[in-house]
């Protein structure tokens, strides 16, 4: 075990996928001697060289277009996206190619591509350098995603990732690159996709969060202990595959369901967890299901903090499916 | 560098600029040089204590946007990336409306909703920049061409660095323009770096102004430290443009002096050696030098012009840190011309958790 930050873990993660299996490589822009814009391929490229750590010209569309090349050939690329806003040059590549090689083939053409990009917000980085659009991944058949919400689920999922037969969106969130810290196991110590984690037992309310949200979503729970409302927290960590049975037993415990994400609301993950909720747990709620998400705008810059869901908006919520039934 | 334009191209070499600077205008585009240089060593300040969020700085590059920026008329559009102030101020916006966006306050034109340089100012036919690279490049096509269509005698310029060469939409507007023989004067400043990738690993191409080759237009390059070699550039650019002889790449070739932006440690990536190499043609010193062997400026004039730039500098501040903050629903502004019923929604559901305490202001 060592005491790391979460991107610590994931450059971690990334030296000891490129030690085991000499396939893996990472690419994308400034991810070579500058260790990438927040260091997460930081010493990366003294160890393994220019030929495993690519620097990249300025092109998304370039580094997922030749990813999927590198993967099609029988490497394993992780190709990194600096932020998450600034994939969309790629998103042809990305919805039209990688999502879909495996199928249009049938089966013959695998394209186990990693893309990793920090997202979210709380960091004051306005329209461009805060959203979270997880959603359009998730809505694309062919792609899992995940998103881990501590240092030991960014290695152990990641390498999970670069031992997939399939496409991998990693959203890692910045905002708490640094501010957690925690345990993470040495060695190809792999967390499972599609499982939940239990952050916290309740038996009056359960709330669903990932990434950022998740440390939020925790102190909520704080403040609701303090009040006498028991919160279940369950951290989703892997959005697609969804682990429908976690969400469902949870809310068959507990009744009542606040569901938590940075993304704006309308047609976020949210809403699919919420009908999940209605088509396999209605009998079990005692109170409507409760979104606290981001509001349906562009992300503000001077106002972020009002945008962002905090503990307090979150128990609020909370507590209102408690009175409300 | 060279000094002075030369064509990359074989076709139809850019001519000798109808008119030059003249000495007045020589002397007001240095004042906003320096103007632009004193704003950047401020705000790195003001970064570093917090007062403002970020900044991206322009030093090394003043030549290059103030040169740019007054070979144009007034009517013409320009379509900027995030790192020009020089253009900005060149074109008249006061000093107090950037602070304003680089706060983000009630006075902010923007109204707080970007990050601080990515500003915008319709008066100045200045488009309001965004982050991702490149997609001005076609847009700035798009207007020119709409331009010709209503019979209007400007030219659009977009802005844009060496990184944004390796853009889908360089590409893409080049081509277009191109095509359409587009009034657009394409303005790149080769400023060496996109954050920590030196010009010759974005593109294997010599320059980047012969990529307009391929597109079928002139590329020039041109010594971006020197404003007047810039002035002249432009100017022939534009007058082409106009005359219906089609699109221009220029590509400025200067050197970005500081970091990418407040959150780069540029001694990750490269030697302060180069940096000084580099500064050696600092564009500000070098109008200096050139107006002091006109005789039109001393050390004492110089030394009033740099005190009134700092003066102007803590003003713009000043008042800026005066002005209120932006209205704390006022995000829900601007998704559409008309608020949809669902953002009306949630905009009351804001207001009652305020109005609850439950979100602070
Ligand atoms: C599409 C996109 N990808 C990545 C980024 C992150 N990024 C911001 S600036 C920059 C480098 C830009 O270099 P260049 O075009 O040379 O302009 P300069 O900043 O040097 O003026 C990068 C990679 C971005 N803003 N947009």
């Amino acid at each position: 075990m060592t005491e790391l930050t979460l991107v610590q873990a994931v450059n971690r993660g990334l030296a000891e996928a490129m030690r085991r299996d000499p396939n893996v490589l990472v690419l994308g822009e400034d991810v070579g001697v500058n260790g990438g814009v927040f260091r997460a391929t930081d010493g990366l490229l003294k160890e393994f060289g220019e030929e495993r750590v690519l620097d990249t010209p300025l092109s998304e569309t370039g580094i997922v277009g030749t990813a999927i090349g590198m993967a099609l050939y029988g490497l394993k690329p992780v190709a990194e996206i600096q932020f998450l806003d600034f994939i969309y040059p790629a998103f042809d590549q990305i919805v039209s190619e990688l999502a879909k090689f495996r199928y249009r083939s049938g089966g013959q053409y695998p394209c186990p591509v990693v893309i990793r990009t920090p997202y979210g917000g709380g960091i004051k980085g306005g329209l461009y350098h805060s959203q979270s659009t997880e959603a359009y991944f998730c809505h694309t058949a062919g792609l899992k995603v995940v998103i881990p919400s501590t240092p030991a689920d960014a290695k152990g999922l990641l390498l999970t990732a670069i031992q997939d037969e399939d496409p991998v969106m990693f959203l890692e969130p910045k905002r708490i690159y640094r501010s957690v810290s925690g345990e993470v196991p040495d060695g190809d110590v792999r967390v499972p996709f599609g499982r939940a984690r239990l952050v916290r037992d309740g038996t009056d309310v359960s709330i669903f969060a990932y990434g950022a949200m998740v440390p939020v979503a925790s102190e909520a729970a704080d403040t609701l202990a303090a009040e006498g409302i028991s919160a279940e927290v369950i951290d989703l960590r892997s959005l697609v595959p969804l682990d429908e049975a976690a969400a469902v037993a949870s809310v068959e415990k507990t009744g009542r369901a606040v569901i938590v994400h940075e993304a704006a609301r309308f047609c976020g993950f949210g809403a699919e967890l919420a009908a999940l909720l209605a088509e396999k747990a209605l009998y079990s709620l005692k109170a409507p299901i409760a979104r606290v998400t981001g509001y349906d705008t562009p992300f503000p810059y001077a106002l972020e903090h009002l945008y962002l869901p905090n503990a307090a908006r979150v128990a609020h919520a909370a507590r209102e499916t408690v009175r409300s039934g | 560098m060279n000094s002075g334009a030369s064509s990359t191209g074989t076709r139809s070499p850019p001519s000798a600029p109808a008119v030059s600077l003249t000495p007045a205008e020589l002397l007001e585009s240095y004042k906003t040089m320096v103007l632009s240089r004193a704003t950047d060593e401020r705000c790195l300040t003001l970064q570093r204590q917090g007062r403002i969020g970020f900044y991206v700085p322009a030093s090394g590059q003043e030549a290059a946007q103030v040169g740019c920026a007054r070979a144009l008329s007034g009517d013409d559009w320009i379509f900027p990336a995030y790192r020009e102030i020089g253009v900005a101020l060149a074109r008249g916006v006061s000093l107090e409306r950037l602070f304003d966006q680089f706060i983000g306050n009630s006075g902010d034109l923007s109204k707080g909703r970007q990050m601080p340089n990515h500003y915008g100012f319709r008066e100045q036919r200045f488009v309001t920049a965004s982050s991702p690279i490149g997609t001005q490049i076609t847009q700035a096509v798009g207007a020119a061409i709409a331009a010709r269509r209503k019979r209007d005698p400007i030219v659009t310029v977009t802005f844009f660095g060496d990184g944004a060469t390796s853009s889908n939409d360089f590409h893409a507007g080049l081509n277009f323009a191109g095509v359409y023989r587009a009034p657009t004067i394409f303005f790149c400043q080769n400023n060496q770096w996109a954050i920590s990738l030196p010009r010759e690993k974005q593109t294997r191409s010599a320059t980047l102004a012969e990529k307009a080759h391929a597109y079928g237009f002139d590329g020039v390059v041109v010594d971006g430290t020197d404003l007047e070699a810039v002035y002249g550039a432009v100017a022939t650019a534009r007058a082409r443009a106009l005359a219906g002889q089609g699109p221009t790449l220029i590509e400025a070739q200067v050197y970005r002096f500081g970091p990418h932006s407040t959150s780069d440690d540029p001694h990750r990536y490269r030697t302060d050696a180069e940096v000084a190499h580099w500064k050696e043609t600092d564009p500000v010193q070098r109008l200096k030098q050139r107006l002091s062997a006109a005789g039109q400026l001393d050390e004492p004039r110089d030394q009033m012009l740099w005190e009134a730039a700092r003066g102007e500098v803590s003003r713009a501040l000043e008042a800026a840190e005066r002005r209120p903050p932006v209205e704390p629903a006022s995000f829900f502004d601007d998704v559409f011309a008309r608020p949809t019923p669902r953002l009306e929604a949630e905009r009351a559901e804001f207001d009652a958790l305020v109005q609850q305490g439950v979100v602070k202001p």
